[in-house]
Protein backbone atom coordinates (compact mmCIF):
# COMPACT_ATOMS: atom_id res chain seq x y z
CA UNK A 1 0.00 0.00 0.00
CA UNK A 2 1.09 3.57 -0.76
CA UNK A 3 2.02 5.33 2.32
CA UNK A 4 -0.18 7.98 3.08
CA UNK A 5 2.08 10.76 2.89
CA UNK A 6 4.05 9.95 -0.75
CA UNK A 7 1.48 10.10 -3.21
CA UNK A 8 2.10 10.87 -7.35
CA UNK A 9 1.79 13.90 -8.59
CA UNK A 10 3.41 15.95 -5.36
CA UNK A 11 6.44 17.58 -6.48
CA UNK A 12 8.66 17.41 -2.97
CA UNK A 13 11.61 18.53 -5.44
CA UNK A 14 10.59 22.12 -5.42
CA UNK A 15 9.08 23.60 -1.84
CA UNK A 16 5.42 24.92 -1.82
CA UNK A 17 5.24 29.23 -1.54
CA UNK A 18 2.20 30.52 -1.79
CA UNK A 19 1.46 33.38 -4.06
CA UNK A 20 1.92 36.67 -2.85
CA UNK A 21 -0.29 38.73 -1.15
CA UNK A 22 0.64 41.74 -2.77
CA UNK A 23 -1.69 41.92 -5.75
CA UNK A 24 -4.61 41.34 -3.65
CA UNK A 25 -3.66 44.43 -1.15
CA UNK A 26 -2.84 46.80 -3.97
CA UNK A 27 -6.39 45.72 -5.87
CA UNK A 28 -8.57 46.57 -3.17
CA UNK A 29 -6.80 49.94 -2.13
CA UNK A 30 -6.59 50.70 -5.86
CA UNK A 31 -10.59 49.82 -6.15
CA UNK A 32 -11.26 51.88 -2.75
CA UNK A 33 -8.55 54.83 -3.41
CA UNK A 34 -10.79 55.48 -6.60
CA UNK A 35 -13.44 56.10 -4.76
CA UNK A 36 -12.12 58.29 -1.99
CA UNK A 37 -10.36 60.36 -4.86
CA UNK A 38 -13.46 60.91 -6.22
CA UNK A 39 -15.30 62.20 -2.78
CA UNK A 40 -12.16 64.27 -2.21
CA UNK A 41 -11.54 65.74 -5.56
CA UNK A 42 -15.30 67.30 -5.54
CA UNK A 43 -14.67 68.80 -2.20
CA UNK A 44 -11.13 70.27 -3.49
CA UNK A 45 -12.91 71.59 -6.81
CA UNK A 46 -15.48 73.03 -4.65
CA UNK A 47 -13.07 74.54 -2.33
CA UNK A 48 -10.67 76.11 -5.10
CA UNK A 49 -14.06 77.47 -6.95
CA UNK A 50 -14.78 80.04 -3.57
CA UNK A 51 -13.28 82.91 -2.53
CA UNK A 52 -13.14 83.87 0.99
CA UNK A 53 -15.23 86.32 0.34
CA UNK A 54 -18.08 83.77 -0.85
CA UNK A 55 -18.10 82.38 3.08
CA UNK A 56 -18.20 85.94 4.47
CA UNK A 57 -21.45 86.64 2.45
CA UNK A 58 -23.22 83.56 3.38
CA UNK A 59 -22.25 83.25 6.89
CA UNK A 60 -23.61 87.26 7.00
CA UNK A 61 -27.11 86.28 5.08
CA UNK A 62 -29.97 86.20 7.93
CA UNK A 63 -31.03 83.37 5.34
CA UNK A 64 -28.57 81.08 5.07
CA UNK A 65 -28.05 81.32 9.61
CA UNK A 66 -31.71 80.36 9.38
CA UNK A 67 -31.95 77.83 6.79
CA UNK A 68 -28.71 76.12 9.11
CA UNK A 69 -30.23 76.63 12.23
CA UNK A 70 -33.59 74.90 10.77
CA UNK A 71 -31.62 72.14 9.02
CA UNK A 72 -29.92 71.08 12.24
CA UNK A 73 -33.35 71.26 14.43
CA UNK A 74 -35.65 69.50 12.00
CA UNK A 75 -32.77 66.76 11.44
CA UNK A 76 -32.20 66.00 14.82
CA UNK A 77 -35.96 66.22 15.12
CA UNK A 78 -36.17 63.73 12.38
CA UNK A 79 -33.31 61.47 13.46
CA UNK A 80 -34.81 61.21 16.78
CA UNK A 81 -38.45 60.26 15.97
CA UNK A 82 -36.62 58.03 13.21
CA UNK A 83 -34.81 55.69 16.43
CA UNK A 84 -38.25 56.00 18.23
CA UNK A 85 -40.20 53.87 15.63
CA UNK A 86 -37.16 51.80 14.46
CA UNK A 87 -35.96 50.40 17.26
CA UNK A 88 -39.35 48.58 18.05
CA UNK A 89 -39.99 48.01 14.08
CA UNK A 90 -36.56 46.69 14.10
CA UNK A 91 -36.96 44.30 17.13
CA UNK A 92 -40.27 42.96 15.70
CA UNK A 93 -38.91 42.06 12.46
CA UNK A 94 -35.58 40.57 13.83
CA UNK A 95 -37.34 38.16 16.91
CA UNK A 96 -40.81 37.75 16.01
CA UNK A 97 -42.45 35.15 13.41
CA UNK A 98 -45.81 36.39 11.98
CA UNK A 99 -48.24 36.32 9.32
CA UNK A 100 -47.52 38.84 6.25
CA UNK A 101 -44.15 39.81 7.93
CA UNK A 102 -42.26 39.58 4.25
CA UNK A 103 -45.07 42.41 3.01
CA UNK A 104 -44.17 44.74 6.21
CA UNK A 105 -40.60 44.21 5.38
CA UNK A 106 -40.89 45.10 1.26
CA UNK A 107 -43.67 48.28 2.69
CA UNK A 108 -40.72 48.87 4.84
CA UNK A 109 -38.39 49.70 1.60
CA UNK A 110 -40.67 51.95 -0.51
CA UNK A 111 -38.90 55.27 0.85
CA UNK A 112 -35.96 53.95 0.26
CA UNK A 113 -37.18 52.67 -3.41
CA UNK A 114 -39.18 55.64 -4.13
CA UNK A 115 -37.62 58.68 -5.92
CA UNK A 116 -37.88 61.86 -3.47
CA UNK A 117 -40.04 63.69 -5.34
CA UNK A 118 -43.09 60.90 -5.53
CA UNK A 119 -42.56 61.06 -1.63
CA UNK A 120 -43.08 64.72 -1.17
CA UNK A 121 -46.10 64.51 -3.78
CA UNK A 122 -47.79 61.45 -1.86
CA UNK A 123 -47.42 63.39 1.17
CA UNK A 124 -48.73 66.21 -0.32
CA UNK A 125 -51.82 64.30 -1.27
CA UNK A 126 -51.84 62.28 1.81
CA UNK A 127 -52.39 66.24 3.87
CA UNK A 128 -54.94 66.89 1.20
CA UNK A 129 -57.37 63.98 2.23
CA UNK A 130 -60.10 63.83 5.05
CA UNK A 131 -57.65 62.54 7.70
CA UNK A 132 -55.07 64.80 6.53
CA UNK A 133 -57.49 68.47 6.50
CA UNK A 134 -58.59 66.82 9.99
CA UNK A 135 -55.23 67.56 11.17
CA UNK A 136 -53.98 70.43 9.45
CA UNK A 137 -56.83 72.31 11.90
CA UNK A 138 -54.84 71.41 14.79
CA UNK A 139 -51.25 72.02 13.59
CA UNK A 140 -50.26 73.41 10.05
CA UNK A 141 -48.46 71.09 8.34
CA UNK A 142 -47.95 71.72 4.39
CA UNK A 143 -45.80 74.55 3.57
CA UNK A 144 -44.96 74.91 7.34
CA UNK A 145 -41.89 73.91 9.47
CA UNK A 146 -43.66 70.17 10.54
CA UNK A 147 -44.20 69.37 6.94
CA UNK A 148 -39.90 69.34 6.79
CA UNK A 149 -39.59 67.17 9.47
CA UNK A 150 -42.28 64.78 8.22
CA UNK A 151 -40.30 64.99 4.95
CA UNK A 152 -37.09 64.27 6.20
CA UNK A 153 -38.34 61.63 8.95
CA UNK A 154 -40.20 59.07 6.36
CA UNK A 155 -37.21 58.90 4.79
CA UNK A 156 -34.53 58.78 7.20
CA UNK A 157 -36.78 56.14 9.48
CA UNK A 158 -36.60 53.05 6.49
CA UNK A 159 -32.90 53.18 6.20
CA UNK A 160 -32.69 53.80 10.49
CA UNK A 161 -35.27 50.56 10.60
CA UNK A 162 -32.87 48.76 8.24
CA UNK A 163 -30.19 49.22 10.66
CA UNK A 164 -31.95 48.63 13.85
CA UNK A 165 -32.99 45.08 12.51
CA UNK A 166 -29.74 43.74 11.43
CA UNK A 167 -28.76 45.46 14.98
CA UNK A 168 -30.88 43.09 16.78
CA UNK A 169 -30.01 40.24 14.36
CA UNK A 170 -26.22 40.48 15.57
CA UNK A 171 -27.32 40.35 19.26
CA UNK A 172 -27.50 36.67 20.43
CA UNK A 173 -31.78 36.33 21.22
CA UNK A 174 -30.20 33.46 23.58
CA UNK A 175 -29.48 35.98 26.19
CA UNK A 176 -33.33 37.26 25.88
CA UNK A 177 -34.11 33.79 26.85
CA UNK A 178 -31.99 33.26 29.50
CA UNK A 179 -33.37 36.51 30.97
CA UNK A 180 -36.81 34.99 30.57
CA UNK A 181 -36.02 31.75 32.69
CA UNK A 182 -34.81 34.29 35.43
CA UNK A 183 -38.08 35.70 35.81
CA UNK A 184 -38.46 38.84 32.37
CA UNK A 185 -41.47 39.00 30.43
CA UNK A 186 -39.94 40.27 26.90
CA UNK A 187 -40.41 43.61 27.49
CA UNK A 188 -37.91 43.35 30.39
CA UNK A 189 -36.06 41.23 28.63
CA UNK A 190 -36.29 43.81 25.73
CA UNK A 191 -35.56 46.70 28.25
CA UNK A 192 -32.60 44.90 30.48
CA UNK A 193 -30.98 42.67 27.74
CA UNK A 194 -31.72 43.65 24.34
CA UNK A 195 -31.86 47.33 24.51
CA UNK A 196 -28.71 48.15 26.34
CA UNK A 197 -26.82 46.17 23.79
CA UNK A 198 -27.93 47.75 20.75
CA UNK A 199 -26.82 51.00 22.22
CA UNK A 200 -23.77 51.27 19.54
CA UNK A 201 -26.90 50.21 17.20
CA UNK A 202 -28.90 52.71 17.60
CA UNK A 203 -25.97 55.49 17.40
CA UNK A 204 -25.14 54.44 13.78
CA UNK A 205 -29.14 54.52 13.30
CA UNK A 206 -29.43 57.98 14.76
CA UNK A 207 -26.82 59.11 12.83
CA UNK A 208 -27.41 57.57 9.52
CA UNK A 209 -31.48 58.66 10.04
CA UNK A 210 -29.81 62.59 11.12
CA UNK A 211 -26.91 62.40 7.81
CA UNK A 212 -30.11 61.46 5.66
CA UNK A 213 -32.53 63.95 6.59
CA UNK A 214 -29.95 66.88 6.99
CA UNK A 215 -29.30 66.08 2.89
CA UNK A 216 -33.31 65.47 1.95
CA UNK A 217 -34.40 67.95 -0.30
CA UNK A 218 -36.63 66.52 -2.82
CA UNK A 219 -39.56 65.70 -0.56
CA UNK A 220 -38.87 69.11 1.03
CA UNK A 221 -38.84 70.76 -1.95
CA UNK A 222 -42.80 69.20 -2.73
CA UNK A 223 -44.13 69.12 0.43
CA UNK A 224 -43.07 72.04 1.98
CA UNK A 225 -41.96 73.98 -0.65
CA UNK A 226 -38.70 76.79 -0.88
CA UNK A 227 -40.07 79.87 1.09
CA UNK A 228 -37.05 82.04 2.04
CA UNK A 229 -37.01 82.12 6.12
CA UNK A 230 -39.91 80.20 6.42
CA UNK A 231 -39.07 76.42 5.15
CA UNK A 232 -36.06 77.37 4.07
CA UNK A 233 -33.63 74.58 4.95
CA UNK A 234 -29.61 74.12 3.51
CA UNK A 235 -30.45 72.25 0.37
CA UNK A 236 -33.47 74.17 -0.47
CA UNK A 237 -31.02 77.36 0.07
CA UNK A 238 -28.52 75.45 -2.51
CA UNK A 239 -31.27 75.34 -4.76
CA UNK A 240 -32.65 79.06 -4.27
CA UNK A 241 -29.24 80.20 -4.95
CA UNK A 242 -28.68 78.06 -7.68
CA UNK A 243 -31.83 79.31 -9.29
CA UNK A 244 -30.87 82.89 -9.38
CA UNK A 245 -27.58 81.83 -10.92
CA UNK A 246 -25.57 82.45 -7.54
CA UNK A 247 -23.17 79.62 -8.38
CA UNK A 248 -20.50 80.41 -5.66
CA UNK A 249 -23.03 80.88 -2.86
CA UNK A 250 -24.51 78.10 -3.88
CA UNK A 251 -21.26 76.19 -3.52
CA UNK A 252 -20.36 78.15 -0.67
CA UNK A 253 -23.62 76.83 0.99
CA UNK A 254 -22.97 73.41 -0.06
CA UNK A 255 -19.43 73.49 1.74
CA UNK A 256 -20.79 75.13 4.61
CA UNK A 257 -23.33 71.79 4.56
CA UNK A 258 -20.21 68.95 4.89
CA UNK A 259 -18.31 70.97 7.43
CA UNK A 260 -21.55 71.23 9.64
CA UNK A 261 -22.52 67.29 9.37
CA UNK A 262 -19.00 66.45 9.11
CA UNK A 263 -18.46 68.57 12.71
CA UNK A 264 -22.11 66.76 13.98
CA UNK A 265 -20.84 63.08 12.70
CA UNK A 266 -16.77 63.59 14.20
CA UNK A 267 -18.46 64.90 17.67
CA UNK A 268 -21.67 62.45 18.05
CA UNK A 269 -19.30 59.49 16.95
CA UNK A 270 -16.77 60.56 19.62
CA UNK A 271 -19.01 60.73 22.15
CA UNK A 272 -20.81 57.18 21.37
CA UNK A 273 -17.41 55.56 21.67
CA UNK A 274 -16.53 57.04 24.40
CA UNK A 275 -19.94 55.91 25.85
CA UNK A 276 -19.44 52.19 24.68
CA UNK A 277 -16.30 52.52 26.55
CA UNK A 278 -18.13 52.97 29.73
CA UNK B 1 -38.81 17.17 40.59
CA UNK B 2 -39.21 17.15 37.05
CA UNK B 3 -41.28 14.91 35.21
CA UNK B 4 -41.57 15.14 31.91
CA UNK B 5 -44.79 12.68 30.77
CA UNK B 6 -45.15 11.83 27.04
CA UNK B 7 -43.55 14.77 25.31
CA UNK B 8 -43.38 15.43 21.70
CA UNK B 9 -41.65 18.18 20.27
CA UNK B 10 -40.10 19.70 16.73
CA UNK B 11 -37.47 21.96 16.51
CA UNK B 12 -37.33 21.87 12.34
CA UNK B 13 -37.29 18.70 10.68
CA UNK B 14 -36.22 17.39 14.47
CA UNK B 15 -38.29 15.24 16.52
CA UNK B 16 -38.70 13.76 19.72
CA UNK B 17 -41.64 11.78 20.50
CA UNK B 18 -43.21 10.72 23.24
CA UNK B 19 -40.61 10.81 25.95
CA UNK B 20 -41.01 10.58 29.78
CA UNK B 21 -38.58 10.52 32.72
CA UNK B 22 -38.79 11.57 35.91
CA UNK B 23 -35.85 13.32 38.27
CA UNK B 24 -36.90 12.97 41.76
CA UNK B 25 -36.29 15.97 44.20
CA UNK B 26 -32.68 16.64 44.93
CA UNK B 27 -31.51 14.61 42.94
CA UNK B 28 -28.61 15.29 40.22
CA UNK B 29 -29.67 13.81 36.99
CA UNK B 30 -27.23 13.38 34.12
CA UNK B 31 -28.37 12.95 30.60
CA UNK B 32 -26.41 11.55 28.25
CA UNK B 33 -26.50 11.31 24.00
CA UNK B 34 -24.72 11.85 21.39
CA UNK B 35 -24.27 14.91 19.69
CA UNK B 36 -27.79 16.05 17.88
CA UNK B 37 -30.07 13.94 19.35
CA UNK B 38 -32.44 16.12 20.86
CA UNK B 39 -30.62 16.83 24.70
CA UNK B 40 -30.61 20.45 24.60
CA UNK B 41 -34.16 20.42 22.67
CA UNK B 42 -35.87 18.46 25.38
CA UNK B 43 -33.89 21.22 27.79
CA UNK B 44 -35.09 24.03 26.48
CA UNK B 45 -38.65 22.07 26.69
CA UNK B 46 -38.30 21.76 30.37
CA UNK B 47 -37.42 25.58 30.88
CA UNK B 48 -40.21 26.82 28.74
CA UNK B 49 -38.21 28.25 25.89
CA UNK B 50 -39.71 25.59 23.32
CA UNK B 51 -43.39 24.57 22.66
CA UNK B 52 -44.22 21.19 23.05
CA UNK B 53 -46.73 19.68 20.65
CA UNK B 54 -47.76 16.80 23.03
CA UNK B 55 -48.19 15.42 26.66
CA UNK B 56 -47.03 17.23 29.72
CA UNK B 57 -44.40 18.94 31.88
CA UNK B 58 -44.37 19.36 35.79
CA UNK B 59 -41.91 20.77 37.64
CA UNK B 60 -42.17 20.95 41.60
CA UNK B 61 -45.47 19.02 41.59
CA UNK B 62 -46.86 22.04 39.41
CA UNK B 63 -48.16 21.35 35.51
CA UNK B 64 -45.79 23.89 33.71
CA UNK B 65 -46.91 22.47 30.23
CA UNK B 66 -48.37 26.31 29.12
CA UNK B 67 -46.20 28.40 32.01
CA UNK B 68 -44.02 30.88 30.34
CA UNK B 69 -40.23 30.32 30.94
CA UNK B 70 -40.18 32.98 33.60
CA UNK B 71 -42.46 31.08 35.81
CA UNK B 72 -41.04 28.05 35.60
CA UNK B 73 -38.62 28.62 38.52
CA UNK B 74 -36.01 27.00 36.06
CA UNK B 75 -32.18 28.47 36.71
CA UNK B 76 -30.87 27.55 33.56
CA UNK B 77 -27.18 27.86 32.15
CA UNK B 78 -27.20 27.12 28.37
CA UNK B 79 -23.99 25.85 26.64
CA UNK B 80 -23.23 29.09 25.25
CA UNK B 81 -23.67 30.75 29.15
CA UNK B 82 -25.58 33.55 27.32
CA UNK B 83 -23.40 36.28 29.71
CA UNK B 84 -24.93 39.53 29.61
CA UNK B 85 -22.08 41.70 28.00
CA UNK B 86 -23.20 45.21 29.16
CA UNK B 87 -23.92 44.00 32.83
CA UNK B 88 -20.92 43.89 35.79
CA UNK B 89 -20.77 40.35 37.30
CA UNK B 90 -22.72 42.10 40.49
CA UNK B 91 -25.51 42.93 38.45
CA UNK B 92 -25.50 38.87 36.79
CA UNK B 93 -25.99 37.84 39.96
CA UNK B 94 -28.56 40.72 41.04
CA UNK B 95 -30.51 40.22 37.79
CA UNK B 96 -33.34 37.54 38.73
CA UNK B 97 -33.53 39.69 42.66
CA UNK B 98 -33.69 43.05 41.21
CA UNK B 99 -36.85 41.01 38.97
CA UNK B 100 -38.43 40.28 42.06
CA UNK B 101 -38.63 43.48 43.24
CA UNK B 102 -35.57 42.17 46.70
CA UNK B 103 -34.75 45.21 49.06
CA UNK B 104 -31.16 46.06 48.51
CA UNK B 105 -29.92 45.03 51.48
CA UNK B 106 -30.81 41.34 50.45
CA UNK B 107 -30.14 41.62 47.26
CA UNK B 108 -26.52 42.94 48.63
CA UNK B 109 -26.13 39.76 51.13
CA UNK B 110 -26.70 37.16 47.92
CA UNK B 111 -24.41 38.80 46.27
CA UNK B 112 -21.77 38.08 49.02
CA UNK B 113 -23.53 34.52 50.06
CA UNK B 114 -23.01 33.67 46.38
CA UNK B 115 -19.84 35.12 45.28
CA UNK B 116 -18.25 33.44 48.27
CA UNK B 117 -19.45 29.93 46.91
CA UNK B 118 -18.27 30.59 43.63
CA UNK B 119 -15.23 31.98 44.22
CA UNK B 120 -15.39 34.92 42.18
CA UNK B 121 -15.92 37.96 44.97
CA UNK B 122 -12.44 39.79 42.88
CA UNK B 123 -14.73 39.62 39.91
CA UNK B 124 -17.56 41.31 40.90
CA UNK B 125 -17.08 44.79 39.18
CA UNK B 126 -15.87 43.15 35.97
CA UNK B 127 -18.16 42.70 32.86
CA UNK B 128 -18.16 39.21 30.90
CA UNK B 129 -15.43 40.61 28.13
CA UNK B 130 -12.81 40.37 30.81
CA UNK B 131 -13.41 36.69 32.47
CA UNK B 132 -12.19 33.27 31.35
CA UNK B 133 -13.72 30.39 30.10
CA UNK B 134 -14.06 29.04 33.99
CA UNK B 135 -14.80 32.34 35.60
CA UNK B 136 -17.55 33.07 33.18
CA UNK B 137 -18.91 29.44 34.16
CA UNK B 138 -19.24 30.30 37.73
CA UNK B 139 -21.10 33.52 36.64
CA UNK B 140 -23.62 31.79 34.82
CA UNK B 141 -23.80 29.42 37.39
CA UNK B 142 -24.30 32.48 39.81
CA UNK B 143 -27.24 33.89 37.98
CA UNK B 144 -29.16 30.87 37.68
CA UNK B 145 -28.99 29.88 41.52
CA UNK B 146 -29.43 33.94 42.48
CA UNK B 147 -33.28 33.71 43.03
CA UNK B 148 -32.82 30.46 44.61
CA UNK B 149 -34.78 27.91 41.90
CA UNK B 150 -36.38 24.67 42.98
CA UNK B 151 -34.72 23.34 39.88
CA UNK B 152 -31.01 23.93 37.90
CA UNK B 153 -30.67 22.71 34.28
CA UNK B 154 -27.51 22.92 33.14
CA UNK B 155 -26.14 22.04 29.07
CA UNK B 156 -23.15 20.81 28.91
CA UNK B 157 -21.60 22.98 31.34
CA UNK B 158 -17.85 21.83 31.49
CA UNK B 159 -17.42 21.45 27.61
CA UNK B 160 -15.97 24.45 26.52
CA UNK B 161 -13.29 24.60 29.63
CA UNK B 162 -9.91 23.43 29.95
CA UNK B 163 -8.81 20.45 31.92
CA UNK B 164 -7.95 22.40 34.84
CA UNK B 165 -11.50 24.64 34.99
CA UNK B 166 -13.60 21.62 34.29
CA UNK B 167 -12.29 20.11 37.71
CA UNK B 168 -12.68 23.37 39.38
CA UNK B 169 -15.96 23.07 37.95
CA UNK B 170 -17.03 19.58 38.80
CA UNK B 171 -15.93 20.55 41.92
CA UNK B 172 -18.09 23.58 42.35
CA UNK B 173 -21.31 21.85 41.01
CA UNK B 174 -20.52 19.04 44.09
CA UNK B 175 -20.10 21.74 46.23
CA UNK B 176 -23.31 23.54 44.98
CA UNK B 177 -24.76 20.28 45.19
CA UNK B 178 -24.24 19.36 48.58
CA UNK B 179 -25.01 23.06 49.90
CA UNK B 180 -28.08 23.37 48.39
CA UNK B 181 -29.83 20.10 47.63
CA UNK B 182 -31.25 21.63 44.59
CA UNK B 183 -32.89 19.28 41.96
CA UNK B 184 -30.52 19.44 39.01
CA UNK B 185 -30.87 18.15 35.02
CA UNK B 186 -27.15 18.09 33.43
CA UNK B 187 -26.48 17.60 29.92
CA UNK B 188 -22.63 15.59 29.34
CA UNK B 189 -21.15 13.45 27.15
CA UNK B 190 -18.32 12.87 29.59
CA UNK B 191 -18.74 9.96 31.49
CA UNK B 192 -15.87 11.14 34.13
CA UNK B 193 -18.11 13.84 34.76
CA UNK B 194 -21.38 11.52 35.71
CA UNK B 195 -19.06 9.41 37.99
CA UNK B 196 -18.24 12.16 40.27
CA UNK B 197 -21.85 13.84 40.17
CA UNK B 198 -24.64 11.82 39.17
CA UNK B 199 -27.55 10.38 41.62
CA UNK B 200 -29.34 9.34 38.33
CA UNK B 201 -27.48 8.59 34.83
CA UNK B 202 -30.15 9.14 32.21
CA UNK B 203 -29.45 8.01 27.90
CA UNK B 204 -31.54 9.84 25.54
CA UNK B 205 -31.00 7.48 22.77
CA UNK B 206 -33.36 6.18 19.34
CA UNK B 207 -35.87 9.16 20.24
CA UNK B 208 -36.34 7.44 23.82
CA UNK B 209 -34.97 7.96 27.42
CA UNK B 210 -33.84 5.50 29.30
CA UNK B 211 -32.47 5.09 32.61
CA UNK B 212 -28.78 3.51 33.40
Amino acid sequence: MMPLMEFNGLNKQKPYRAPSDVPFVIGLCLLGGVYVALILGMLLADAAYLHPSDFVQIFQSPEIRYATRLSLISSSLAALLSLWVAVPIGYLLSRFKFRGKSLLDAVLDIPIVLPPLVIGLSLLILFQTGLGRAVEKVIPITYAIPSIIIAQFVVACAFAVRTMRSTFDQIDSRREDVACTLGCSRSQAFWRVAFPEARRGMLTAGTLAWARSFGEFGPILIFSGATRMRTEVLPTSVFLEMSIGNIEGAVAVSMLMIAVAVVVLVVVRGWGAKEMLR
Amino acid sequence: MIKVDQVTVHAGDFELTDISFEVPTGDYCMLMGRSGCGKTTLLESICGLRKISAGRIFLMGQEVTHERAANRGIGFVPQDLALFPTMTVREHLAFALTLRKTEKKTIDRRVAELSELLDIVDLLDRKPAGLSGGESQRVALGRALSAAPGILCLDEPLSSLDAEARQEICDLLRRIKQETHVTTLHITHNNLETEVLADQLLRLEGGAVRLL
